[in-house]
């Protein structure tokens, strides 16, 4: 086992010295905090505010960004890592504390919710202008902001899955934004069950590691891995399953993925921030985290070959439906997932730099993607794209815009996409030939499908959103500035982000991550994989000239165009795949049904019954000694003393005549007696 | 001379005096009465003063506060006859009951 | 009890001039007490209470304690009587026999008390002192004078207090209201 481990370093960079982080990192406490106690300001004042409360939520934000990137900064130049922890409670030998972790992977984190996050919060101002629930709306994405925070600091599982859970609530609170129609009700608790499902898989992970290792602290139980601990080896398998299983429901893989296009039904900055680039990412950020117990071979390594086909399988089978997609952001949605499924493929292939890498530059591309669909939708009201058509007109920057961020998630050189898809690619083919064997090998062409497929979708996204003539109702109009100035921002971020880390040129975004107390073992590429990298760019083009050829010119609707285009596939892809039937006919129905109908059998004849028992037999115990023991028992004789007292008195009160002659009498007479008496008796 | 005659006679005098305290009406007469109680009261303390031969006299001077004491109770007696009689215009006894339940 | 004995007794008492002259007044005395709570006339009442108080006053000469007879005499025959007097004539009781009884109606509870009273005082008395005989002696004024001022000087000056507070009192109880 120690031979692995050895084997493992050699290949990955060593761990860079760690500082301490100073006082920026002492108070890294804050960043999650500040949101939260924001969140308060917003619920208690936020309706007085000359903003109603949007102040707040973006002062949160903009805290956020600038400490997260002035982190980012301190970390390029030094590695930072540092814990600080405060006790909450012991239960038995178990310390349950709130710690928060400042380490490169944090801070990356925070760096992404902080920017990505003001970007949207700005954006919001303008998309939700005239909601009746303008500030609760705030309120609540400030809470996500600060549990999102909470989840990427916390330094121990608890704190997680706590962090998890209310990235959850919020998640339901914001998709259900619009409750009055019953059907983003419906998809609010679809969303919020379906995680839940999974998070059954998350808390036994954690349960089953934690108390293994006998803490719940990252650092613990990393320390455990890397001293070899035989116990904690021995349950790794079922303990690293349990904890992807989370993850699955989280970052929405297969087959958890169902909650996502639904999810759509929220406000379109919701599905930005929280269902494209920060809070799917949890699940990716928490194999990130706890990378060194899926690389080591002792523990949990073969999961990872579940782990990449699950993320093989995402990628490929939710890009193709996107094609058949006619709303916008259920392309956009349909699109996520896929990406998702990369991420998770490449932490499979132990690429634990490229997966990460890849959810950097997504988080840009892809908020910025749903940003302008969003601008979209705000100018012609309506999500579906047979109701769009030419308004590259009418809306220039949403045009300039939406299109960077395409070439972005195609992955056209040099926009951010290559870069990290480059690497996801380089990354799996290494592993093929270190040890992921065959099935890696698959995932590769898989991936390289998928980025054809990428492409394909995004250009017909394109093309029917932007070009031809305009089919719908509205008048559309340019956006305000203070929606495109944020989308003109991640545009821009979309174009540079991917120069952080360019193998062999300048690897900063590796050495950022790498500032963690453990080495991660992952490979990093010396050098770019030039023929992998230009059968991506070819790959991506070739999906772009496919979607020109096949929809640059108007068809008459949409249906049209794509049953024309895939006659077998169509059916079963507007279907998805009839994956949501069968959860509905298998798990819904019946536990709606007979299910729901026995246990409210159960509910009103025995449990009710059991309580209505005792309180029929309190109530004739009480009835009994009211009426048994106290009224007619001691009640009965109180009255009858007071009675006999009152009686004998009245009795008595005829000797007071007031003649004072009787009283003289009675006085002599008792006398005599009492006189009489004393002779007598003695 | 024996003690137990004035005794005897005392006794005598001193019942007579309760007899008339508890039946007699007028107000006067049972103060009269009373007198005829400390009358007999009177002669059995110098009875026994005699009999004991006391260096200190207390029997006689005894007799004589009890006489001192007569005297002044006959006159708050009877004084508060007089105011009673003045409100009621009654000296009976009997009509004196207000005090009653 | 020996009858024989108990008669050769009262004989033997009764050749005692004492004891003949302490018989006689003592028949008065009580003859006049009866009368004081039985008469029907107010006025007869109070002048039979002067022929009790007189007898009391010779039997007190016959003891020997003169000063204590010529006091009750002059005090209460003198003073109190007197008073008794003035009341009478202030309450407007009828003069001669009173139209309204004097007594209670029911006599026989206060009878059976003075009967049962008497009979244990003397009963009570003659047992104790059966045959104790008194020595005849005369007690001077002067002594009794010194001791009142010395021993008994405390009793004396109360007693006085109380002669000052009835006669206070009195005059209270009994003048009119200022109106």
């Amino acid at each position: 086992m120690t031979a692995a481990l050895f084997a493992l370093a050699g290949e990955a960079h060593e761990v860079a010295h760690l500082s301490d982080g100073g006082v920026l990192a002492e108070f890294a406490w804050l960043i999650p905090l500040v949101p939260l106690v924001l969140m308060f300001g917003i619920v208690f004042f936020g309706k007085r505010l000359p903003y109603k409360g949007w102040e707040l939520a973006e002062a949160a934000m903009l805290f956020v960004a600038v400490y997260g990137v002035a982190l980012l900064v301190l970390n390029a130049s030094e590695g930072i890592h540092h814990e600080g922890a405060i006790e909450i409670a012991r239960i038995g030998s178990y310390t349950i504390e709130w710690g928060w972790v400042v380490d490169g992977l944090s801070i990356m984190m925070f760096a992404v919710v902080g920017v990505v996050g003001l970007a949207v919060f700005t954006y919001a101002k303008g998309y939700m202008k005239g909601d009746e629930r303008y500030t609760w709306f705030f309120a609540a994405f400030t809470l996500f902001a600060g549990a999102m925070l909470v989840l990427v600091s916390s330094a121990n599982l608890i704190q997680l899955i706590v962090g998890w859970e209310l990235v959850g609530v919020a998640s339901y609170l914001l998709i259900g934004h619009y409750w009055e129609d019953h059907a983003n009700n419906a998809a609010a608790i679809k969303a919020f069950i379906t995680n839940k499902i999974a998070d059954v898989g998350l808390v036994i992970g954690v349960i089953i590691v934690g108390v293994t290792v006998g803490s719940f602290r990252f650092a613990d139980i990393l320390g455990a891995v890397f001293a070899g601990d035989s116990a904690l080896a021995q349950v790794a398998f079922w303990a690293g399953l349990a904890l992807f299983i989370g993850a699955m429901g989280k970052s929405a893989q297969f087959p958890f993925h169902v909650w996502l296009p639904d999810a759509m039904a929220g406000p379109t900055p919701v599905s930005s921030l929280m269902h494209a680039a920060t809070m799917v990412t949890a699940g990716v950020y928490l194999l990130g985290r706890m990378f060194p117990f899926y690389q080591n071979e002792m523990f949990a390594a073969d999961v990872k070959a579940i782990i990449i086909v699950i993320g093989a399988i995402t990628l490929f089978a939710m890009g193709l439906i996107a094609l058949v997609q006619d709303d916008i952001k259920k392309v956009l949605a349909y699109s996520t997932l896929s990406q998702l499924g990369y991420m998770t493929a490449a932490m499979g292939a132990g690429a634990y730099t490229a997966g990460l890498f890849h959810l950097f530059s997504h988080a840009f591309f892809k908020g910025l993607l749903f940003l302008a669909a969003g601008s979209v939708i705000h100018g012609v009201h309506s999500n579906n794209m047979s109701d769009m058509g030419g308004l590259r007109k009418s809306m220039p920057w949403t045009y300039r815009t939406f299109l960077v961020g395409s070439l972005a998630l195609a992955g056209i050189f040099p926009l951010a996409g290559f870069w990290s898809k480059d690497e996801i690619l380089a990354s799996i083919s290494y592993d093929a030939g270190h040890g992921g064997g065959t099935l890696a090998s698959v995932v590769l062409w898989v991936a390289i499908a998928g980025a054809f497929v990428t492409a394909f979708y995004m250009a017909r996204a394109v093309y029917l959103t932007f070009f031809g003539e305009y089919k719908g109702h509205a008048h559309p109009h340019e956006s305000p500035r203070v929606m495109t100035y944020p989308m003109i921002g991640l545009a821009g971020l979309s174009i540079v982000a991917g120069f952080v880390n360019v193998p062999g040129v300048f690897t900063g975004f590796t050495d950022w991550l790498a500032a963690r107390p453990f080495p991660m073992g992952d490979h990093h590429a010396e050098a770019i994989n030039l023929a992998l990298a230009a059968i991506g760019l070819l790959v991506a083009l070739g999906g772009i000239a496919a979607g020109t050829r096949l929809w640059r010119r108007d068809a008459a609707t949409q249906q049209e165009r794509d049953r024309f285009r895939i006659p077998v596939l169509y059916p079963v892809l507007a279907n998805k795949y009839y994956i949501d039937d069968l959860y509905r006919v298998a798990l819904v129905d019946p536990i709606k049904g007979p299910v729901a109908r026995f246990i409210n059998w159960t509910n009103t004849y025995v449990i009710d019954a059991v309580v209505n028992a005792f309180g029929a037999v309190s109530k004739g115990l009480a009835t009994f000694v009211y009426w048994g023991l106290d009224q007619r028992g001691i009640d009965l004789t109180i009255n009858a003393i007071a009675g006999g007292t009152g009686e004998a008195g009245e009795a008595l009160r005829h000797t007071t005549t007031g003649r004072v002659q009787q009283y003289l009498g009675a006085l002599f007479a008792g006398a005599v007696l009492l006189v009489l008496g004393l002779l007598i008796f003695t | 001379m024996t003690v137990s005659q004035f005794l005897v006679l005392g006794a005598l005098l001193f019942s007579i005096g309760i007899y008339g305290v508890l039946v007699r009406r007028n107000a006067v007469l049972v103060l009269l009465s009373v007198e005829l109680m400390l009358a007999a009261v009177n002669i059995n303390l110098v009875a026994f003063g005699a009999f004991l031969q006391d260096s200190l006299l207390s029997g006689q001077a005894f007799a004589l506060f009890v006489i001192t004491i007569a005297a002044a109770e006959v006159g708050i007696g009877l004084a508060i006859i007089v105011l009673i009689f003045r409100n009621r215009s009654s000296a009976n006894v009997d009509e004196l009951d207000l005090m009653r339940w | 009890m020996d009858i024989g004995a108990w008669w050769e007794w009262t004989t033997d008492w009764l050749s005692d001039a004492q004891n003949v002259l302490f018989v006689v007044i003592a028949l008065v005395m009580v003859f006049a007490a009866l009368r004081v709570v039985t008469s029907p006339n107010v006025v007869h009442a109070t002048l039979m209470l002067v022929l009790a108080l007189g007898g009391s006053a010779a039997l007190f000469l016959m003891l020997g304690a003169e000063f204590v007879a010529w006091a009750l005499v002059l005090v209460y025959i003198g003073a109190v009587v007197v008073l008794f007097l003035f009341g009478i004539m202030i309450t407007r009781a009828p003069t001669g026999r009173d139209p309204v009884s004097l007594d209670h109606k029911r006599r026989w509870p206060a009878a059976l008390v003075a009967l049962t009273t008497f009979v244990t005082l003397a009963s009570v008395s003659v047992a104790a002192f059966e045959d104790r005989v008194i020595e005849n002696t005369v007690s001077r004024t002067g002594d009794l004078g010194d001791l009142l001022f010395s021993r008994f000087v405390m009793p004396f000056e109360a007693v006085s207090f109380v002669l000052l507070a009835a006669l206070i009192g009195g005059i209270v109880i009994a003048r009119k209201d200022p109106e």
